[in-house]
């Protein structure tokens, strides 16, 4: 007998989307097998079932938005009751305006006593149990899942074990990275502390000024609109942007990509000037490491290894893709990666790790038609690379005369609290001086 | 008559199987040809542990009385009283089951099981009567009989299984033990305790090839200097009976016949074959029924569990799936298929493991830590005199769960329980280093591998 409740599937998510239940009332469920899909804020994925037996109760509609542990389903043998609702309904008798549950809060001033009646409930009448123990209660867990979920950063609290009596086991911990219930990225714990994830007071999302009434119509956010409408307006209203630009002669670079793909031939893999790109842009950071860290509180959290985000353009929004471990990745190999990754945003299949955990951020509107623009930080990252497109336009030569040439425009923002100027002008010449000179890229 | 659950064989499996199903409240049926309690009771682990503490004891008061202070004038051992101690303790634990049957109002039926289709089957008394029953799921639980030597057969004196080897009414002069699994091993120690020359023949390169290589090793070494002659790696290319009793011929370089062995009796300890029950068409592996995630095999509500599912052949293997199996049936429980177990072979010194050999890690491509302690720096071991052997435990990094455990020496059998719950409850060398362990007892090995592993030993 188990409730499930709605997993957290990304380290963003608050609340989910039921997008389709995989089993219906009365269907037999294994452990391991997938009951339904749930749309995150980043992607929409299939969620196992811990348990076995048989699907009793769904308590959420196809549709229907749910926030993280709150109950959707339960499963038990056939024979046993479950409860109907998902809350518990508040009783109808008392006064709207005294919720039943506040009786230890002093109230507010009153001219008359107000005598409760006996019958009356004290409390909200008792829930369904809840598969998350309360604050302090005791997690059953084996010492080996617990240390594995300690050093995955995974609140053991929302695993439903497949051990005895609950217990939860490694396989289960295991399997909440590789499925649902995704916390931080294994490589880089640090982001737990990160302040901007979890902002003490998150600013609201109305924005002032704009009347509602004025609309047409109100689209619902999708889960990842909200995401992006919470972490770049904390990116935007608390993080110190500052921004620079520079110029680049980009016609080393569309010279060495044609040879490159040339020599590739037809049906080989063709190089993008995006993925020369993003192969300078790694040795710039490897250059300048300080560009790879985040704010944290009390100290700056420096990253070794690279972990290179992409921005992708989805239908609903966009979504950064890693690149991890980029430092050692040969320009086929990210290249290919790039491609793969793309996809598979597109198309929702991408899995957490695979979005998580980046280190940097490359934007590129080049291919949009935009000169030059200045993107968010996306944070705990400090620093995101905007790249325009490659210009054809007149230059004067080195001999002082002028000719026809192809220019690039890069900007970088970067948060102050642990990139300065120079360390962000730094960067942008290694960069310039990687793209004019592509053959140093390579090696 | 027509059961819930119509059992066929009366073994470690089938027994067990039965009292679980009759405990859900099932009618029950348990075929049976020879006696409740199969194999492991009547033919294999119990009355050869009888015969083992016989030989253990007399090996200490035969070779060791002097270390002790004992003094005999003349020790004699009767042969026909040893064996029949055995079959007496045997006898009495079949009874058991049989009351058990009784206690759980399980049918005893008493006769050889042929199916007539996936649900009726037709037992054969002794007498040559039949009966026809009925299940709505029939669980095969026949088990295995001795892997013979193909064409040179068992005949019950020279050549001979394990059955018969427990019960040879005249102790041989030598014997001849093809075979150093568990119980190849076993009888070595057993007939060499008594006097009997004995060779072990094994073919792969190390006796009890599945136990960790230093295991194996140490026990060898220990084998032959209390005189068995250990012969590994040896392929057996001709075998034939003499006069005096059998000849063995070894491959020897070149492929060309090498060493030959002349002994009284061959025991054939090369494993096991199955025993299936006729009139149904079921799928094989290896001669094994084969069965899905839920015992269940290839004819519907025809399920197996057991020696007869195929390795590991244990007992305690073969009650475990009887119940995942049953409790599958009848309980609503998704079965679990068997993933690690102990395994145990009662020679002296004991041998003992759970879950992976250092080979099996380092194959894994695992990071693995080992902790060693030798039985020799162990007080209670010194105190009782037997200080052969040692733990070794495998643990996985970085967080330290144990991977394996492998036990040689005195009562090493008793000793694996606690690597089998750390195992099951996924503890980690803090919860065993943490955990006190009573002194003076064997079980301070297990504590100080552990240690030793981190650096945390007292006694090396």
């Amino acid at each position: 007998m188990a409730d499930i409740t709605m997993p957290k599937l990304s380290d963003t998510m608050t609340e989910g989307t039921l997008v389709k239940w995989k089993k219906k009332v009365g269907d037999k469920v294994e452990s391991g097998e997938v009951i339904a899909e749930v749309e995150t804020d980043k992607a929409t994925m299939e969620m196992e079932s811990f348990d076995e037996g048989i699907l009793t109760e769904i308590y959420v509609q196809e549709g229907q938005k749910v926030e993280i542990g709150q109950r959707i389903a339960r499963i038990g043998d056939a024979s046993s009751p479950a409860p109907k609702t998902a809350t518990p309904a508040a009783p109808s008798t008392q006064s709207p305006a005294a919720p039943a549950a506040t009786p230890a809060t002093p109230a507010a001033p009153s001219t008359q006593t107000t005598p409760v009646p006996a019958s009356s409930p004290a409390a909200p009448a008792p829930g369904p149990a809840a598969t998350k123990p309360a604050d302090g209660a005791r997690v059953k867990a084996s010492p080996l899942a617990k240390k594995v979920a300690a050093s995955k950063g995974i609140d053991l609290s929302a695993i439903v074990g497949s051990g005895p009596g609950g217990r939860i086991l490694e396989k289960d911990v295991m399997a909440s990275t590789a499925t649902v219930s995704v916390a931080k990225p294994a490589a880089a714990p640090v982001y737990a502390a990160a302040p901007m994830v979890a902002p003490v007071a998150a600013p609201s999302r109305t924005a002032a000024g704009v009347a509602p009434a004025l609309a047409d119509r109100r689209v619902p956010l999708t889960g990842m609109r909200k995401a992006i409408a919470d972490r770049l307006l904390i990116s935007k209203t608390q993080i110190p942007h500052f921004y620079l630009h520079v110029e680049v002669d980009a016609g080393p670079l569309m010279k060495i990509r044609a040879e490159i793909n040339q020599a590739a031939g037809e049906g080989g893999n063709k190089i993008s000037v995006n993925d020369l790109i993003l192969k300078a842009t790694i040795a710039a950071i490897a250059k300048n490491p300080k560009t790879n860290a985040s704010f944290d509180g009390d100290a700056i959290a420096e990253y070794e290894r690279i972990n290179l985000a992409v921005a992708v353009a989805v239908d609903e929004g966009l979504v950064t893709p890693v690149i991890r471990d980029a430092r050692l990745r040969s320009l086929t190999d990210i290249s290919l990666t790039v491609k793969d990754l793309a996809a598979r945003a597109r198309t929702k299949k991408l899995k957490p790790e695979e979005y998580q955990g980046g280190t940097f951020t490359v934007s590129n509107l080049g291919s949009y038609g935009i000169d030059q623009f200045d993107a968010i930080i996306n944070p705990p990252q400090s620093v995101i690379l905007s790249v325009g497109r490659v210009m054809k336009q007149p230059v004067v030569t080195e001999a002082g005369e002028l000719a026809v040439g192809e220019r690039l425009n890069l900007g970088v923002s970067c948060d102050h609290r642990v990139v300065d100027g120079a360390i962000g002008a730094a960067f942008l010449a290694s960069l310039k001086s990687l793209i004019e000179n592509p053959v140093t890229m390579l090696v | 008559m027509h059961y819930d659950l119509l059992v066929i064989g009366g073994g470690p499996a089938g027994y067990v199987g039965g009292i679980r199903a009759a405990q859900l409240g099932k009618k029950v049926g348990c075929v049976e040809m020879d006696r409740a309690g199969g194999t492991c009771l009547n033919w294999g682990c119990i009355p050869t542990k009888s015969l083992l503490k016989n030989a253990e004891l007399y090996h200490t008061m035969s070779q060791r009385a002097a270390e002790y202070g004992l003094k005999f004038d003349k020790l004699t051992y009767d042969w026909e009283k040893i064996i029949g101690r055995s079959r007496t303790v045997a006898g009495k634990l079949a009874g058991g089951v049989e009351f058990l049957f009784k206690k759980n109002k399980i049918d005893y039926l008493r006769g050889e099981a042929s199916f007539k289709d996936g649900r009726k089957v037709i037992v054969k008394a002794a007498d040559g009567s039949t009966q026809e029953h009925t299940g709505d799921k029939i669980l095969i639980a026949t088990g295995t009989v001795s892997r013979q030597l193909p064409d040179f057969a068992f005949d019950g004196k020279t050549i001979i299984g394990s059955k018969a080897a427990m019960t040879l009414p005249k102790q041989p002069e030598s014997i001849i033990i093809l075979g150093a699994g568990a119980i190849g091993v076993e009888f070595a120690y057993f007939f060499n305790a008594f006097g009997t020359k004995v060779t072990l023949i094994e073919m792969l390169p190390r006796i009890l090839p599945v136990e960790d290589e230093e295991v194996s090793a140490l026990l060898e070494r220990s084998y032959s200097k209390s005189g068995i002659k250990v012969l590994t790696g040896a392929k057996v290319v001709e075998q034939k009976l003499t006069k005096k009793g059998v000849q063995v011929t070894l491959e020897g370089k070149d492929g060309k016949p090498g060493e030959s062995i002349e002994g009284e009796v061959l025991l054939v300890a090369i494993g096991v074959s199955p025993v299936i029950p006729p009139g149904l068409k079921l799928d094989l592996d290896r001669g094994f029924i084969k069965t899905d995630a839920h015992y269940q095999t290839n004819v519907l509500n025809v399920f197996a569990a057991g020696d007869i599912i195929g390795p590991p052949w244990l007992a305690h293997v073969a009650s475990w799936e009887a119940i995942q199996a049953v409790e599958g049936m009848f309980a609503g429980h998704t079965p679990k298929k068997i993933e690690i177990f102990p395994g145990c072979t009662y020679c002296q010194p004991q041998v003992a493991s759970i879950g992976l050999t250092e080979r099996a890690a380092k194959e894994k491509g695992l990071k693995y830590k080992v902790g060693k302690f030798p039985f020799s720096a162990s007080g209670k071991a010194l105190a009782v005199g037997d200080s052969e052997g040692f733990v070794k435990l495998i643990f996985r990094e970085p967080h330290g769960e144990i991977l394996g455990a492998h036990i040689i020496g005195n009562e090493a059998t008793e000793l694996i329980a606690e690597m089998g719950l750390a195992i099951t409850l996924e503890a980690t060398h803090e919860e065993i280093e943490a955990t006190i362990h009573a002194h003076p007892t064997l079980s301070e090995a297990i504590h100080e591998a552990n240690g030793a592993a981190y650096g945390l030993a007292i006694h090396i």
